[in-house]
This record gives structure tokens, sequence and C-alpha cells, in this order.
């Protein structure tokens, strides 16, 4: 579904991230993991087509993403900012409907839009703050109200940064099971994040990158071992067992 | 029906009831109801009315809805509610376009459509530096932007302070004239003037709602909504500079209506620009309407210029709004 081969991105002289070639297959859950500035949120912006690559090429679906009408790339992707503000009092559910902009073509929304966003609300349980100020809302409930914007926005590809920040351990794995289940759906997740042993629960396939270049990709299992993670992160970790099999990842305090 | 229809219906019946009670007062009184009547049957205040009560109104009504819309529009490409046009430097910018053309262009006669026009481009050129100064990395930082609007304000005032020292006799009864502000000088043709580029600057501004609306996600998801953000802003800024540009040139320079009328409106309706900007035109020409019938009256036979009355209410609101808004904004 998603082809990226030789991306790369340079600002002012400097390659904020470079020669990196992957294929993404639909219905999958990447996770892209690595140091703060290792280049995810670039990458990530590469792929939404907000950024244009200074090398290399960005298929989706086959066709270069700049190929894309506007209009048409927001109703197959959405993507999720790190930080956001607002600082008007739109009530959640105006906010989420703004989701529902590249349905609209510079009409009012429908009763079916509105539908469409209370559902997206009752997804990620947060039905009850829809009549709440969205900048009265704790981080986490806003956090919330902002994954079912992009429901609402109905795309076929996900590309979230960093949505579980801001989260207590249930909303981050609600979440995170949400994201799991609109991947059985067909539709594809890939989410830049910081939490390892969340990445190692929930994605497919990871990305791990440094300095802008990718130093492997794979599953979770061959991803995450000893040497790689101690080379990208520069402190040593332990690798244990979660119960459930996954690999966990607990970093070693003494050999900073 | 839905609470927003609702205000807007009564704002839009409050506007020619406003007219009419503001048309009615003043040294000789006309009953508001009375208003239609003289006006079709052209009764005993008919030339009162006419020629001196209804040009000052409809004149005040104008520029109230252009300063109030052209606030709301700068808050929303700017994300931020302290934004306005005389905050941040385009009042003072236009102004000194009208006085580059007074003193040195127009040689003493008011041009009647060279002074807009002046006022527009210097607007245009003073939002486009507060932004491009303000902006780091597609966010619009409020202190910068406050900062920015203090140096423009000072920079626009100097040159209008030199403009005032080249200006010869003549000139300078013609500019201290407009200076004053206020619409003491409100004629038809004034009008007439303002009327097509504040038609025009509300009805580019006017259609932007929705767009708007999304871009208070910020400017990079608004994209990723394929909101056309470039011509948001381009729109935006031109239409900002057209309606200030009109409003000073035709009644100087009046603060704060385009702070405080916004913010009343998302009080009382939520944030939609759908609501707040034609809420704000309606509620903008309603607000000036009173603010000029207080000028007038308060201290008859003189007037009270009316940027006064504004400033009055408008500083302690904003006072307010730094208050309330200071933990969320000054982080």
């Amino acid at each position: 579904m998603l082809e990226l081969e030789n991306v790369g991105y340079k600002v002012n002289g400097k390659w904020l991230v470079r020669n990196i070639n992957l294929s993404i297959k639909n219905g999958a859950f990447w996770g892209f993991i690595g140091p703060n500035g290792a280049g995810k949120s670039t990458l990530l912006r590469l792929i939404s087509g907000e950024l244009k690559p200074t090398s290399g090429e960005i298929r989706f679906f086959g066709k270069p993403i700049d190929s894309y009408q506007s209009t048409e790339l927001a109703r197959l992707r959405a993507y999720l900012q790190q930080q956001r503000d607002v600082n008007f009092p739109f009530t959640s559910l105006e906010i989420v409907l703004f989701g529902r902009y590249p349905y609209l073509n510079g009409t009012k929304e429908a009763d079916a839009d509105i539908g469409i966003a209370r559902k997206s609300l009752k997804r990620v349980e947060a039905d009850m703050f829809e009549n709440r100020l969205y900048p009265t809302l704790s981080g986490g409930e806003a956090g919330r109200i902002d994954i079912a914007r992009i429901l609402a926005q109905a795309p076929g590809l996900f590309l979230l940064d960093e949505p579980t920040n801001h989260l207590d351990p249930k909303h981050q794995v609600q979440i995170l099971n949400l994201c799991k289940m609109i991947c059985e759906q067909g539709k594809t997740v890939i989410t830049a994040i910081h939490d390892l042993n969340l990445a190692s629960m929930y994605a497919d396939q990871i990305l791990m990158l440094k300095n802008g270049i990718s130093i492997t990709h794979g599953p979770p299992k061959e991803v995450f071992n000893k040497n790689m993670l101690t080379n990208t992160y520069d402190i040593s970790f332990n690798i244990l067992k979660h119960p459930d099999g996954y690999p966990w990842v607990m970093p070693n305090l003494n050999c900073l | 029906m839905q609470k927003r229809t609702k205000l807007l219906l009564i704002l839009t019946i409050l506007l020619p009831a406003s007219i009419c009670v503001a048309a009615g007062i003043g040294a000789y009184r006309i009953l508001p109801w009375k208003i239609p009547r003289i006006l079709l049957f052209k009764e005993e205040a008919f030339p009162i009315l006419l020629y001196v009560r209804f040009p000052r109104v409809l004149l005040a009504a104008l520029v109230g809805s252009m300063l109030a819309i052209s606030g709301t529009t700068l808050q929303g490409i700017f994300r931020n509610p302290l934004a306005d046009p005389g905050l941040i430097g385009i009042t003072a910018g236009a102004g000194l376009g009208a006085s580059i053309w007074i003193v040195l262009v127009g040689g003493g006669k008011i041009g009647i459509w060279g002074l807009p026009i002046a006022a527009f481009v210097c607007g245009m050129f003073v939002t486009l530096a507060v932004w491009k100064v303000s902006e780091i990395q597609g966010k619009v930082h409020t202190v910068t932007l406050l900062l920015a609007g203090i140096a423009l304000n000072s920079l626009a005032g100097a040159g209008i302070g030199l403009m005032t020292f080249l200006a010869d006799d003549e000139q300078l009864r013609s500019l201290t004239f407009w200076l004053l502000g206020g619409f003491g000088g409100a004629t038809w043709t004034v009008l007439l003037v303002t009327l097509p580029i504040g038609m025009i600057g509300l009805f580019l501004l006017l259609r932007q709602g929705l767009a708007l609306n999304t871009l208070n996600l910020g400017e990079s998801e608004a994209y990723h909504l394929a909101v056309p953000t470039e011509s948001i802003k381009r729109v935006s800024v031109f239409g900002v500079a057209l309606t200030v540009g009109a409003a000073v040139s035709a009644a100087g320079g009046i603060g704060f209506v385009g702070l405080v009328v916004p913010h009343l409106l998302r009080l009382m309706g939520g944030a939609d620009h759908r609501f707040v900007l034609p809420g704000s035109a309606l509620g903008g020409a309603i607000l000036l309407i009173f603010a000029d019938l207080f000028s007038r009256t308060i201290v008859v036979p003189a007037e009270l210029p009316v940027g006064i009355v504004t400033a009055l209410l408008g500083g302690p609101f904003f006072l307010w709004l730094l208050i309330r808004f200071k933990r969320q904004i000054f982080l």
C-alpha cells in the first residue's frame, strides 16, 4: 500500500531523514521508535505528504503521493500531531466534526456527519464530553477527543505521532487497542512511539531510527535485542519476557 | 431553532432598530418608530435625517462591522484571542498610509479614493510584517505578536508624527481633523466611498468560517484535513487590510471594537466562526452606533472622540481577558 524508496529529507544542509526504504502493507501496525530527534515525526510528515522528500519517492497505492489532490489525500490518510493547542471555546463534538472537513465541500455538516462524529466519540469512550469545551479538558481527555477526530476522518491510513502521550495506562491501552482494531478492519496504523514496551506489545512491525537513518526494521521479537537497543539509545538494556510472550525492555540504570 | 441561529436573528433585528434609535436622538428629537414614515413621506424632519443623522449612523455601523469582522478574522488566523487590528499595529499602519496620502500626495485635499487605498496598502504591509515577525515554525507566538504590535504601533506613530511635522497649514488642518477620528465628518460621499470597499472585504471574510474553524487545530493539522491554509491566510490578510484601511480612512483609529465584539459573541454562542463572523459584523455595527451616539450626546454641544468611548469600554475588557487567559497563553 505504501512504499518508501530511498527517501531523504534535508533542511539547511542537514539530513533529518536519509535513505529510508520501506514497504508497508495494508492492515499492518507499525511502530516507529528511536531517541528524541531521530526523525520519527519527520518521517511521518513525509509519509503524510506535508513535507516533500528531498530525495527518493513515496508511493501510496502505487501512485506518487504528490499526485494526489489534497481532499483525496485527506480522505485516505489522517495525521495526528504531537502537540495541539486550541485557544477558542469549541466543544468536543465540534472538534471531532473538524475531521469531516474533507467530506463537506464547503457546506454545512449533514446529520450523517454528526452521527459519525458521535460514533467516533463513543469509540474512545468520550461521548460524555460531547458538550464540554475542548480547552477545559485534561490532557488525557483531549487526547481521546483528538483520536475521535481522526476516526471521524475515516481514512485507510492512520499516522499518529505519540498518541499515548499524557495518557494514563488504561487510556494508553484503550487507544492502542483501538488502533489494533482499526488494523483488523484492514486499515493501516503507523505510530511514532517512545514507550518501547507498548510498541513491543502492539506493533507488528518496528522501524528503529537513529539520526534519521533506519537502524533496522522487523517484528518486535527480532528488533528488540540488547545490542541494537544499546547502540540506538546509548544506554544498556535488559530484555525480559512479558507473561504474554512479548519482549519486555528495561533500561539498565547503572550503565549510563 | 438552534441557539446560534436565534442569536443571529436577534442581532439582525436589533441592527435596524439601533439605527433608527440612534438616528432619532440628537438636538432635534425624532421618535424611532416615526422614522420609516418620515423617510417615506418626506415629512418635517426629513432633511435632518437624510443629511445629518443617517450618513453618520450608517457610517458608524459600517465601520463597526468592518472592525469587528477583521478582529474576528485576525484572531482566527493567528489562533490567538488577543489579536486585534489596533493592538497589533494594523490600524496605526493604515493611519500612517492615510497621513502620507494627505501630506505627500493629496496636496491637502483628502482624496476620495486615494485615502482608503493608501490606508489599505500600508495596513496590508503592517499585517504581513507583524505576521512574519511573530511566526515561528508555522505557529504565531502570542508574546512576540503583541511585542511586534508595540514596535509597529510606535513606528507608525513616529511616521504620523513626521507627517504632522512636514505638513503645511492646510494639510495640517485636514490631517488633524482626520486624526481626531470619529464620525463628525460623515457625509454620503464618505459613506459611498467606504461602502463598496467594506462590502468587498466583508464578502471575502464572511465566507471563511468553516475553514477558519478547522485552521484552529493548527496549520499542520488543517493541511492534513485538506484546508487550503495558504489561500485562507492570503484572503484574510487582504480582507483585513481592506476593511481596516476603509474604516481608518473613514473614521480614524478606533480601538478595541475588533477585540471586544468577537469575544462577546463567543461567550454567547460558542466559537464556531460560521456564527462569530456574521455575528460580529452585526454586533460591531450595533456597538459602534451606540458608542458614537454616546460620544455625541454626552457633552453636548461638544463631542467626545468616539475612540475614547471604545477605549473606555475595551481597556478594562482587555485586562479582564489577559487575566482570564494568562495561564493558558503565557505559559
